[in-house]
């Protein structure tokens, strides 16, 4: 029975090794990666975008070294109740739902939600005239609330596990629009992917704030964060990092 | 003919890596889990063969990606309870672990039939045997059944190991960076859906072909000295 | 255990399960209809008819059915060429893609199936036929397949249940069957065990229905009596 119980000792070994501890003034940040401009992986495995841009920024400030841990979008926040990291900078909008999971920082930046369909399609955005039509958005986001509460089974709704599967669906013309957050859509219109698409009617969901979540009741690192955000504003490291990404302010 | 990987060919080499880790360590799990099934189906003792039999029949009925969502998402409450009875109250299961549990679960329901049948097919000559000789019921069983249970066992345990390399791509799905991961990563990055795709599709063509031939050579040293008498 | 909550979604769920059944029932009969010349052609004698189908399985036996749905979903609809073929409107649809990427997968297994049954038919009634002056395609539809049928049945039923979980597969593409629709419940009011659990009982639930279903089907055609040389 040795080398069984060698392999044995190997797979639990693993598992415990799979176990975090934290040490002081250490963080470990949460970010999807999969969502760009905000954050993306590149070639080398790194994380790059806005998100961790700002993330280590706020870092810099709270002189903490940081870690970036990536998850996938469904359990960003069930990973982050569970330990896994302690904050997270994923473009994660402010919402009373979400409120009742987790605590939120001061917002970070503002978003909306807009559609994106052909630049040959007239394709209007009123309630009436989505009836019936095919929708993507990604699951689990603003713009899948917003369509399951205002349209619910009026129109064909396809949910993607990632954004960028949502794109490539708009691209291969299975879906007639997408809707998705404003910035994330105006990155991919620019890229070469996006060329004959354009934003169609109105944005909804105007006052749609993103900010940093973190565990409930967790005080003392959400005042550090707070006060962190407010001086990257205040000294401009805010604006050079938003100029990087977006001709115009997003904050 | 060259294909463009866009830089993206030593993340897919890593996502390889990992798959191969991942399919050993629930290997590991599996094995162990199956063995017990088998012994607890092979028992006297009825609450136990209906454990061994409620294990396998409930784990394989349902599907393997909802056992990966299941345990990942569902176990925080749990994991957190364990953590903080032994003292280590940040526990948690990160991807892999989640991956290793949920597959380890899996292949130990399918390997608890293989064994099972694999020890009912050791004539009962051979503990009879063993019992004339004096040995004790725990020494009859790791000399003379498990040594020739694992020769019976191999082709069907092979089977499902092949099977399971292939189920690791399910844990992408909970972010978990093996191959099918690092090849969507690549598709965001590269807009090439058919090309990183069949790619990740020749490289587990290429680790299928890998786990054959190993199967082969240890089916071929199993079998030593050994005549089939089909 | 939040009953109410599972009894308030149970409608949802049960209309996730139907796509499920539909996903599995047109993928295994579809893959029986294509692995029938697949088989008979992998046990030919001949290299050359055999080594096509080969390649076939080998493929889609040696890769998870997760890249082979991504390969037809996504790939595919990279290109062009396949965007303005007639083809399209059936690739368009993600039911279909599913559909035919289970019915292609599942056809490999089945073919291997088929030709180990074929290949354990007592080689005595098959030359017994032909002594009885059977021609080859005669001998082929009365004795071999209704034969080869009854020794891979056991077999079948198995691909058959293999099929039903991997349909939860085709939640990665959008289609809103029973693990699709769970994710999708889950991602509104945050129950997860409660409504995994739920999913989970439900699939026992067909896949307990489909074993009865094949025992049943094993007795009608005599399955037991035919397994002896």
């Amino acid at each position: 029975m040795q080398n069984y119980k060698k392999l044995l000792l190997a797979a639990a070994a693993t598992l415990v090794f799979s176990a975090n501890a934290l040490a002081v003034d250490k963080y470990k940040v949460g970010i999807e990666g999969a969502y760009p401009p905000f954050n993306n992986k590149n070639a080398s495995g790194e994380v790059v975008g806005f998100d961790p841009d700002i993330a280590m920024a706020l870092c810099a400030k709270m002189k903490a070294e940081c870690e970036i841990v990536t998850s996938d979008w469904d359990g960003i926040i069930p990973a982050l109740n569970a330990k896994k990291y302690d904050f997270i900078v994923s473009s994660l909008s402010i919402t009373d739902e979400r409120k009742q999971a987790v605590d939120f920082t001061d917002p970070y930046y503002s978003n909306k939600q807009q559609f994106i369909a052909p630049k040959k399609v007239d394709f209007k955005t009123d309630i009436a005239s989505l009836k019936g039509k095919a929708l993507g958005t990604q699951r689990s986001t603003q713009a899948a609330t917003w369509l399951d509460d205002n349209l619910g089974t009026d129109a064909t709704i396809s949910l993607y596990d990632t954004q960028e599967n949502a794109y490539l669906d708009l691209t291969s013309g299975r879906v007639d629009a997408l809707l998705a957050d404003k910035y994330a859509n105006y990155d991919w219109l620019k890229s070469p992917a996006g060329q004959a698409y354009e934003f169609k009617g109105e944005p909804v969901n105007e006052d749609d704030k993103v900010g940093i979540a973190l565990r409930k009741g967790d005080n003392e690192l959400r005042a550090k964060l707070n006060l962190a955000l407010k001086q990257i504003v205040e000294d401009g490291t805010y604006k050079k990092i938003n100029d990087k990404y977006f001709p115009f302010s997003i904050y | 003919m060259t294909i463009d990987l866009y830089g993206f060919g030593p993340a897919l080499a890593a996502g390889a890596l990992m798959t191969v880790k991942l399919a050993l360590t629930a290997l590991c799990l599996g094995l162990v889990l199956g063995l017990l099934g088998a012994l607890a189906k092979t028992s006297p003792f009825k609450p136990l063969r209906w454990l061994g039999g409620a294990y396998s029949t409930l784990v394989r009925g349902v599907p393997e990606l909802l056992w990966v969502l299941l345990i990942y998402f569902g176990s925080v409450n749990l994991v957190r309870a364990i953590g903080e009875s032994i003292g280590m109250p940040e526990l948690t299961l990160s991807a892999f672990a989640a991956g290793v549990l949920a597959l380890g679960l899996c292949f130990g329901a399918y390997a608890t039939e293989v064994f099972r049948g694999a020890i009912l097919a050791i004539p009962k000559g051979h503990r009879e045997a063993g019992m004339a000789l004096g040995l004790s019921k725990s020494r009859i069983f790791t000399k003379l059944v498990l040594p020739q249970m694992w020769r019976i066992a191999l082709p069907g345990l092979g089977n499902l190991f092949m099977i399971l390399m292939k189920d690791t791509a399910l844990v992408s799905v909970i972010g978990l960076e093996e191959i099918m991961r690092q090849a969507q990563n690549a598709v965001t990055f590269a807009k090439h859906p058919f090309t990183f795709y069949m790619v990740a599709a020749v490289m587990y063509l290429g680790l299928t072909v890998l786990a054959m031939g190993t199967m082969h050579v240890l089916e071929k040293r199993a079998a030593r000295g050994f005549v089939r008498r089909t | 255990m939040e009953w109410e909550i599972i009894l308030k979604w149970l409608p949802k769920l049960i209309q996730g399960a139907t796509l499920t059944l539909e996903l599995t029932a047109v993928s295994v009969l579809a893959g029986l209809i294509v692995a029938i010349p697949l088989g008979i052609a992998r046990s030919s004698k001949l290299w050359y008819v055999r080594s096509l189908p080969y390649a076939y399985i080998f493929f889609f036996r040696g890769t998870p059915l997760l890249i082979q749905l991504f390969l037809v979903y996504y790939g595919l609809a990279q290109f062009d060429v396949v965007r303005e073929s007639a083809l399209w409107p059936y690739l368009r649809s993600p039911f279909w893609c599913a559909v035919i990427t289970m019915t292609l997968h599942t056809a490999a297994y089945i073919a291997e199936i088929l030709r180990g049954a074929i290949q354990a038919i007592p080689p005595g009634e098959i030359e017994a036929a032909r002594a009885l002056g059977m021609s080859r395609f005669k001998t082929l539809v009365h004795i071999i397949l209704p034969r080869a049928a009854r020794i891979g049945l056991p077999a079948y039923s198995n691909e058959v249940i293999l099929m039903l979980k991997a349909s939860s597969l085709a939640s990665t593409v959008t289609l809103l069957e029973l693990t699709g629709m769970t994710r999708t419940i889950i991602a509104r009011n945050y129950q997860t065990v409660d409504m995994f659990l739920a999913a989970g009982a439900i699939y026992l639930i067909m896949s307990f229905v489909l074993i009865q279903g094949f025992k049943l089907l094993e007795r009608w055609l005599r399955v037991d009596a035919c397994q002896g040389r």
